[in-house]
């Protein structure tokens, strides 16, 4: 596979685990060593230098901090190694210590230690040491990984900022594909080690290139149908077919929440509502469409009367996916 | 029923404000606290606290002036000096040595790297006359090694160098077990975290590896520096037992019991007592520093 990041670009390793994303952050690190294949940064070949020379920022799904050193230890480390005379001087690595504080918003925690924070806490410290060394290029692997959904949401945003702030290329491993679509200016999409697809978020998400990806990226619909010239005929509905999409029999895919209803008599799929169950904002709608159990998702305030368990509507697919089966 | 419509009563607060008597021991959910720190107390003082409060008392018998006149007698206090010292040396020559091992043993995958391993056990398990008798055979002039030492006019059996080559040698196993569960427990990705930081090798293992294992080294030392200092059988064989220049304190003791002076030997013992527990003591002061550093 090929994969190139842009400069300044965010950049996101979405796969399953086993495809192989980690792997592919370790190789741009330098932690591991590809069989075959080349590594260039800048035009650079970044497989011929060491680890330590490449100047890259990586931060760890489990903050791999230094347990023994206070914060501000922890932040310094990457200037206090250097050269001696590469080395700022000891009032420089305070500024920029405590310029980095700032960024990650940590102020006065500089005398802790690491098991004195809480994980959100201890992975912003792990991202200021990353940041410290100035890197050429930021690596994440799974950094929210360890974190409480609400920490991560939090986190999420303000990663994002940083990185705008920051302007550093950044290549951000996930398996959560939400994570990937909120903060990647583009996602490469990653199975059993190759490159599945790669491009913007929104692309990505409304044009799937295969059934995995689709799958991968939310909940789906699965049905066969029939394309002939350019009409898609899914049992007895016929629509319009997608552009570009194959002739013959193909397997359609659709969003369970993208979806519209109509009655009985209507156009669309027939369904029989088997169970409706409010949860929260949404309802899960449990239908049998062509003999298939499938969960829909409705919008609680914009649900017609017609469903209700034991009664037959008409479920319209707004954006089916096509692929040849 | 009145009561249905009642209002609910208040919950009470749970919180500091509450007025609390403090407590000698904090409260624990686990059960048995009563019964096994009974335990625990009528145990050690069986086993430790009474036969070292016996020792304590025995050396009055002889009063002040005796057991102050027993302890300025120039053999004990060589004795006592070549035991502490040698010990020392020992046990910091071990950290060393015994850091490097446990490197080997856990960095690396070698043939034979498992009976290395099992070997490292053997001073623990051999008993220390039979090492003793094992080492001498080795290092005295007429052993391999000894004579080899003796052409650059080396003595190394019966002199302080072979009380320090024993001591070495029963040492090691503290040290070595002390140090590999925690070095194999180091998490792989804070070294490399410090590799993308731009540290060197060298730099890595002194400014992350070592701080790490610090604690459970210093530990590991302190058992070694403890065991070489009651180490007996081993040494006496090796040591020569020369009168102020190679005679252990334990060996003292045990010649003033063969001369019935009960008295004095116990106050030999009372001054191993009290050097030994002043120097664990401070070891473990250090020790609670190191480990309580990033893990309060």
């Amino acid at each position: 596979m090929s994969l190139q990041a842009r400069d300044k670009e965010f950049l996101a390793l979405l796969g399953p685990s086993g495809s192989g994303k980690t792997t592919l952050l370790r190789v741009l690190a330098g932690l591991e060593e590809p069989d075959s294949g080349e590594v260039r940064f800048d035009g650079e070949d970044f497989l011929a230098l060491p680890v330590r020379k490449r100047k890259v920022g990586m931060v760890f799904q489990h903050y791999a901090l230094f347990r023994h050193m206070t914060v501000a230890q922890n932040i310094a480390f990457g200037l206090t190694v250097r050269p001696a005379r590469e080395r700022p001087g000891k009032a420089e690595i305070k500024r920029r210590v405590t310029e980095l504080l700032d960024l990650v918003q940590l102020q006065g925690l500089e005398k802790r230690f690491p098991s004195q924070l809480s994980g959100g806490q201890r992975q912003r410290v792990a991202l200021a040491r990353a940041l410290a060394i100035e890197p050429r290029m930021l690596l994440l692997d799974e950094p929210f990984g360890a974190l409480d959904a609400q920490v991560r949401r939090e986190l999420r945003r303000w990663l994002r900022e940083l990185h705008d702030r920051a302007g550093v290329t950044t290549v951000f491993v996930t398996h959560d594909q939400e994570e990937a679509l909120d903060l990647a200016d583009r996602v490469a999409i990653l199975k059993d080690g190759e490159l599945v697809q790669l491009g913007a978020p929104n692309a990505v998400y409304e044009h799937p290139a295969t059934p995995f990806v689709f799958d991968f990226l939310g909940q789906a619909c699965q049905l066969p149908g029939i394309v002939q010239g350019r009409t898609l005929t899914v049992a007895d509905w016929g629509t319009a077919a997608p552009e570009g999409a194959p002739q013959g029999a193909v397997q359609v895919f659709f969003r369970p929440d993208e979806i519209a209803f109509a009655p009985a008599d209507g156009a669309g799929l027939a369904a029989e509502v088997l169970a409706v169950a409010q949860r929260g904002p949404d309802v899960r709608i449990d239908c049998r469409i062509e003999g298939v159990l499938m969960e829909l998702i409705g919008h609680g305030p914009t649900l017609p009367a017609g469903v209700a368990p034991g009664l037959s509507v008409r479920v319209k697919p707004l954006r089916p996916q096509v692929y040849a089966t | 029923m009145t009561d249905r419509f009642s209002v609910p009563p208040v919950p009470r607060p749970v919180t500091d404000a509450w007025p609390r008597r403090p407590r000698l021991v904090e409260h624990s959910i686990l059960p048995g606290l009563k019964l096994s720190l009974g335990i625990t107390l009528v145990y050690l003082t069986l086993i430790v606290l009474l036969p070292l409060a016996a020792l304590a008392v025995r050396p009055w018998e002889i009063g002040l002036d005796g057991v102050v006149r027993t302890l300025s007698d120039p053999r004990v206090a060589s004795a006592l000096r070549v035991s502490f010292g040698i010990s020392l040396l020992a046990a910091l020559t071990n950290a060393p040595l015994g850091l490097l091992i446990a490197w080997t043993l856990t960095r690396y995958e070698f043939p034979g790297r498992r009976i290395l391993d099992a070997l490292v056990d053997l001073p623990f398990a051999l008993p220390t006359a039979v090492a003793g008798i094992a080492l001498t055979a080795i290092y005295s002039p007429t052993g391999p090694v000894g004579a080899f030492a003796a052409q650059f006019g080396i003595k190394t059996a019966y002199s302080p160098i072979g009380i320090f080559i024993a001591l070495v040698f029963i040492g090691l196993p503290f040290v070595v077990r002390s140090v590999q569960p925690v070095m194999q427990d180091l998490d792989k990705d804070v070294e490399e975290a410090a590799q993308t930081l731009g540290a060197t090798d060298i730099q890595r293992v002194t400014r992350v590896v070592l701080p790490a294992l610090a604690p459970a080294l210093l530990s590991g030392v302190s058992l070694a520096f403890a065991r070489a200092v009651g180490e007996y059988g081993s040494v006496i064989f090796i040591a020569g037992n020369m009168p102020l220049k190679t005679e252990i304190a334990p060996l003292l003791i045990v010649i003033k019991l063969e001369q019935y002076d009960y008295a004095g030997a116990a106050a030999i013992g009372l001054a191993m007592l009290a050097i030994s527990f002043g120097a664990l003591v401070a070891m473990n002061a250090v020790q609670i520093y190191l480990s309580r550093r990033g893990r309060a």
